[in-house]
């Protein structure tokens, strides 16, 4: 595109009463050459009339030094072939300015127009420095779904996307499409009254994806290795339980490939084809959804309670099994026992839901279904019934022949159960036929690799420990979120779910599917920079394979050759540019945000010497959430150092810590980063982008060193958008401490 | 979206809650036309009301913020504040939807300046923070306010107040003139996320509410420990404002109720282990009570309830509160019996949290016809297009309210694409 640039500057919302316009404009026509004009009410119709009508004359690239870029962006928004760059004046520089301390009146107002002058600076460096971005275009998209497993989740999933228009295959391992459903005696209420259990719904669903046009199935089916990216998935298929040389191998790392060369190792690998071999007869798709389900939990461990050792203890699942089989021939008398943790504690089994608790109600039922006099006992810590599930909870108080009682079960033996803490107000020694455990529901995802991707980063997804191996998504807002683009999950996998909740779970999964093709197929990013044009481009002439970006893509984006060469996969990026904060040889960018970008917005900034009032301190903000929390911090009119500048960043993973040496070698005093919380419980909605960077602060500091500046110049600090009110003073204490150190030694060399 | 009248392709999204949102988002970035209706003046619904989301304690304007994003960067929704449904006529696939917009008498001249509220003498109570403090009659909503603009309540303001107002906008934002606007749409299909209320807890005679200041619901304490929440943070006494040294939740508040809610309202067990962290934080040695029928923290919460009851300063009472008393001192007793002990209990406490539940929003009526269920859940019906999602369909927490919402929108695409 050939550009042609021009700024603008509003005066409007206290910006030109706090700033002297004149000589604001003057930066912009003097030092950065471009075009400047002012107005009052640049967001109003008349001042978007006079950019439209420069537009008319070939502006297509413009500065707007007004409010935050996180407001006014419909009005600011002149067509796709145009580039508009904001400039925080409003919000993070006349809003934050504070009052001037007395006898500094002179000396505030100089500085706020030097960082008013920085922020213009910085706008129309970044303005000329943009391109418009060009979205990805595949060579060929594939819009058909796989969906794995051919339970209830997949076949849902399968028949909701296929009344969208998809074509879909099903894969199921066994022999027959049903999964774990098939073997229901009886199904639970669905609507009002909540009352009487359903009969087994399983045997429609699977005639309805027989009858299916748009639906293939292939039972007896496994995946063995899944390559490629959204919109082209290569998936080698084989018989279920059987071996393949396409079977995903597990990922090697740099040690361990050494070891296996020095015989010291066995590969475990060894007779695969290599991740990055792709199979001239793989089956092609769009998107995958993930629906292999839960297996039955292990509760033998409990040694109290019997299962494995008393035959008159079985669990939840083999109780199902004999209602189906018509088995409860003499077993009048059932304890049904919810809790494993006897005097120790009062949760539920491992892996187990409320639909554990459902179920014991209705297998209860199946007891007393079973003869007249039948009578069931439920033993529970906590009766877990949400939602409309409490009127099926509630109908089954009603039935005298079904005891349920909160109670500390101790022990089984025999047909004898004994427990404490009962709500009939003594210790209980029941004698029945039978006892059945309400065991967990183990997700597939928790010992198999299940989605077996032939990926860079391994086959199966990363750190599902922290969710005790559910595929789920750690985000609240964010249910359908994985670390692999393109493969959404529902059902059992996720977590343990009645037909209900999977039906939804698995309906939003198709959408997601269908969703994420659309967006490969529009060259766009999916969630959560959806719709983002942009993607990461690499100068691969300069690449020395160092591993860095193909190590640390949160998503897997990048697999990579023999030599380590990246091989970027455009479809399964999410475009947080962690890729490009990893580089020490920088060859990696986006048309609007690159390293020599940022770097030179860097560089624009004016560094003042020998002024002790004067230190200039970059910060990098999370645009998501830092960046954020700074403009609230604004509209409160929270005092801010004159002396920080901020710089937006997608993510703190893009940073590169190439800016923070441009920053401290041009004679800035300080660096910070401002970023989401890591752990555990991160929030970053790049999953990885705040720890890793974290990381690469901690190892700059030796950088430093080396250089004879202090390691504390630098920073990195973990925020939420909600501290608005505690970030400014974490700012300012920052940079008291690095007056303290005193100004850059570099300054000015 | 070219065409403002909408195209047989598009779907009405009511209610710009979290589900709402979500429907409205996962609809558009598949590609569809989208209308998203919200009859409060800003996005994001009951959840923008909420301090922290359980189980993670991570503040909810953090997904908002992105959901607000994709909002204004997706050219295929339409979003409006202050606009109901006054009508549906029509079939799936052809519906024709009347919209009505309330005025918000601030058009879009506004920059968001507050110089408007600034200048306006006249105060209102805060309905965002129930009622705890007042806002100017000139105001933002709240402070991550989507879409950032001003509103004016003209009922709150007087005559020298309108004039102020008027006199401080340099951008002849104020238009006090403005009238109620209606305009028709077609649409394929419509989704209900219309949410839930806080349970009325004046409704619950035994429970007191509104007799003592001691006497707070869950909700309230959302507000409260939010630092921009009318205390600023600060979870304190309203009315006197003492420090709580102790402190009772009284779950099921109305749920779990033929009298009030006959279903259980999944959030509230969670809510209040969540709100003890948020009195931990500030009374590292206030006394908490918690009364309770069961502790629904079924699956992965169970963690969470594991660490909250490790707390030595709680205690856990299976029993359904008989009574709250209020006390000359301020405070309150809680009067329960203990299920498993059989002893009555009455405790003393500075401060009692109602565990309120949810009820449907369109409980009290809806305003076109829909199938609903008894207690106004509206009952999803797909040959007709018309489909529930979120807390307007059940009870649910944010996760399973955002499943359902991206279900909604693959229903309301099939329609489309009928």
């Amino acid at each position: 595109m050939d550009k042609k640039l021009s700024a603008y500057i509003c005066t409007g919302c206290g910006i030109g009463e706090a700033l002297d316009i004149e000589e604001l404009a003057g930066v912009v026509t003097g030092e950065m050459s471009m075009e400047c004009k002012e107005h009052g009410h640049l967001c109003g119709p008349e001042g978007r009339a006079m950019i439209e009508s420069d537009m008319s004359d070939g502006v297509n690239t413009i500065a707007v030094c007004a409010c935050s870029p996180r407001v006014m962006q419909n009005e600011f928004d002149f067509g796709e072939d145009k580039i508009t760059i904001r400039a925080n004046l409003r919000e993070q520089v006349v809003w934050s300015a504070g009052e001037a301390e007395e006898g500094e009146e002179d000396s505030h107002k100089e500085w706020l127009q030097e960082t008013a002058s920085d922020y213009v600076r910085m706008a129309c460096t970044r303005a000329q420095k943009s391109e418009l971005p060009e979205a990805f275009e595949m060579e060929t998209l594939n819009k058909d779904i796989l969906v794995m497993g051919g339970g209830i989740a997949g076949m849902t999933a399968a028949l909701e996307a296929s009344k969208a228009g998809s074509k879909v295959t099903i894969i199921e391992k066994a022999d027959a499409l049903g999964g774990k459903a098939l073997g229901w005696a009886k199904q639970f209420p669905t609507q009002l009254p909540y009352a009487e259990l359903e009969e087994n719904s399983i045997g429609d669903m699977v005639a309805a994806v027989d009858t299916d046009g748009n639906i293939t199935v292939k039972t007896a089916t496994e995946v063995a290795r899944i390559g490629g990216a959204p919109g082209d998935f290569k998936v080698t298929l084989k018989a279920a339980g059987e071996s393949s040389e396409w079977d995903a191998p597990a990922k090697v790392g740099v040690d361990e490939q050494d070891l296996i060369d020095k015989g010291e190792m066995e590969d475990p690998n060894a007779g695969l084809n290599s991740y990055d071999k792709m199979n001239e007869d793989a089956d092609v798709f769009g998107a995958v959804v993930l629906a292999t389900g839960w297996l039955p939990a292990d509760v033998s461990e409990y040694e109290h309670l019997g299962h494995g050792t008393n035959d008159k203890v079985v669990t939840n699942a083999e109780f199902e099994a004999m209602a189906k089989q018509g088995k409860l021939d003499g077993i009048n008398n059932v304890a049904f026992v919810m809790s494993p943790g006897a005097e120790e504690h009062d949760q539920d089994f491992p892996y187990a839901n409320s639909v554990t608790s459902m179920v014991a109600l209705k297998q209860a039922k199946y007891v007393r279904e079973n003869s007249a006099d039948a009578k069931a006992y439920i033993l529970y810590q906590h009766m877990r019934t949400p939602g409309h599930m409490e009127l099926f909870y509630k109908g089954i108080q009603q039935d005298d022949g079904i005891f349920l009682t909160k109670a500390t079960v101790t022990g089984v033996e025999g047909g004898t159960v004994t427990a404490k803490d009962t709500l009939l107000g003594e210790d209980l020694e029941l004698d029945v036929d039978l006892v059945v455990l309400a065991a967990g529901m183990v997700p597939t995802t928790k010992d198999d690799n299940t989605i077996n991707l032939a990926y860079r980063q391994g086959p199966a997804f990363l750190d599902l420990d922290l969710f005790d191996g559910y595929a789920d998504s750690h985000f609240i807002c964010f249910p359908y979120e994985t670390r692999r683009t393109g493969v959404y999950t529902c059902g059992g996998v996720r977590k343990a779910m009645n037909m209900e909740e999977t039906i939804d779970d698995a309906t939003g999964a198709a959408l997601k599917a269908i969703q994420c093709i659309e967006s490969a197929d529009r060259g766009v990013a999916v969630h959560p920079r959806s719709g983002d044009k942009t993607y990461p481009e690499f100068f691969m002439q300069r690449c020395t394979q160092c591993k860095r970006c193909t190590e640390e893509c949160p998503f897997g984006a990048l697999d990579d050759d023999e030599k380590g060469t990246p091989l970027p996969n455009p479809t399964r990026c999410r475009r947080c540019g962690t890729c490009m904060g990893a580089c020490p040889e920088r060859i990696i960018g986006f048309k609007d945000y690159n390293i020599d970008l940022i770097g030179s917005m860097i560089k624009s900034v004016e560094v003042p010497e020998d002024d002790d009032d004067k230190l200039r301190i970059v910060i990098f903000a999370c645009e998501n959430d830092a960046y954020p929390a700074l403009d609230m911090a604004g509209m409160k009119k929270i005092k801010m150092s004159h002396m920080v500048r901020f710089i937006p960043v997608r993510c703190l993973g893009s940073v590169n810590m190439a800016w923070i040496r441009d920053a401290l070698s041009a004679g800035m005093d300080g660096a910070m980063l401002l970023g989401c919380k890591y752990g555990d419980d991160y929030q970053c909605h790049f999953v990885k982008g705040s720890e890793i960077a974290n990381k690469r602060m901690e190892n700059i500091g030796d950088t430093l060193s080396t250089l004879g500046l202090e390691p504390e110049r630098c920073r990195s600090e973990q925020v939420a958008i909600t501290d608005y009110d505690k970030i400014p003073e974490m700012i300012n204490e920052f940079v008291d401490e690095i007056v303290e150190l005193g100004a850059n030694p570099f300054k000015g060399f | 979206m070219t065409d403002e009248q909408g195209t047989s392709g598009a779907i009405l999204v009511v209610g710009g809650g979290i589900s709402g949102l979500t429907s409205a988002l996962e609809a558009a970035e598949v590609g569809n036309d989208v209308f998203l209706v919200e009859k409060n003046a800003y996005f994001g619904g009951r959840v923008s009301q909420l301090n922290q989301y359980f189980p993670k304690l991570c503040p909810p304007s953090c997904g908002l913020e992105i959901n607000f994003k994709r909002v204004k960067d997706n050219r295929k929704i339409r979003a409006y504040t202050m606009t109901t449904v006054k009508s549906v006529t029509g079939s799936a696939g052809n519906y024709e939807v009347t919209l009505e917009t309330a005025p918000r008498y601030v058009n879009s001249n506004c920059t968001a300046c507050g110089d408007c509220t600034d200048a306006c003498p006249d105060e209102i109570d805060n309905d965002f923070n129930f009622g705890m403090d007042k806002s100017k009659a000139a105001y933002l909503p709240h402070e991550m306010a989507f879409p950032r603009r001003y509103v004016i309540n003209k009922e709150g303001l007087s005559a020298e107040g309108a004039e102020a107002v008027k006199a401080a906008c340099k951008y002849n934002a104020v238009d006090l003139d403005m009238q109620t606007e209606t305009k028709t749409i077609s649409v394929s299909a419509i989704i209900w996320a219309t949410g839930w209320n806080p349970y009325d807890p004046t409704k619950m005679d035994n429970l007191k509410f509104g007799q003592s200041d001691a006497i707070v619901t869950n909700m309230m304490i959302e507000r409260m420990a939010a630092p921009s929440g009318p205390t600023n943070g600060a979870i304190v006494r309203p009315g006197d404002g003492k420090e709580p040294e102790s402190i009772a939740f009284v779950q099921c508040a109305g749920s779990r109720d033929e009298n009030h809610l006959e279903f259980c309202s999944y959030i509230c067990c969670m809510a209040s282990f969540k709100q003890m962290t948020y009195v931990r934080e500030r009374y590292p040695e206030a006394k908490i009570y918690v009364f309770y029928i069961d502790l629904r923290t079924p699956g992965k919460y169970e963690k969470f309830r594991e660490k909250l009851m490790a707390d030595e300063n709680a205690s856990f009472i299976k029993g359904k509160v008989a009574e709250i008393v209020p006390e000359s001192d301020g405070g309150v007793t809680v009067v329960a019996e203990n299920a498993v002990t059989g002893n009555k209990i009455s405790q003393k406490v500075d401060m009692a949290v109602l565990a309120t539940g949810m009820q449907p929003s369109l409980a009290e009526g809806a305003p076109v016809d829909l199938n609903m269920d008894d207690s106004g859940f509206v009952v999803s019906d797909e040959a007709s297009g018309v489909i529930s999602a979120g807390c307007a369909r059940k009870a649910a927490d944010v996760v399973t309210s955002n499943q359902s919402a991206t279900a909604a929108a693959l229903k309301a695409i099939q329609v489309s694409r009928r």
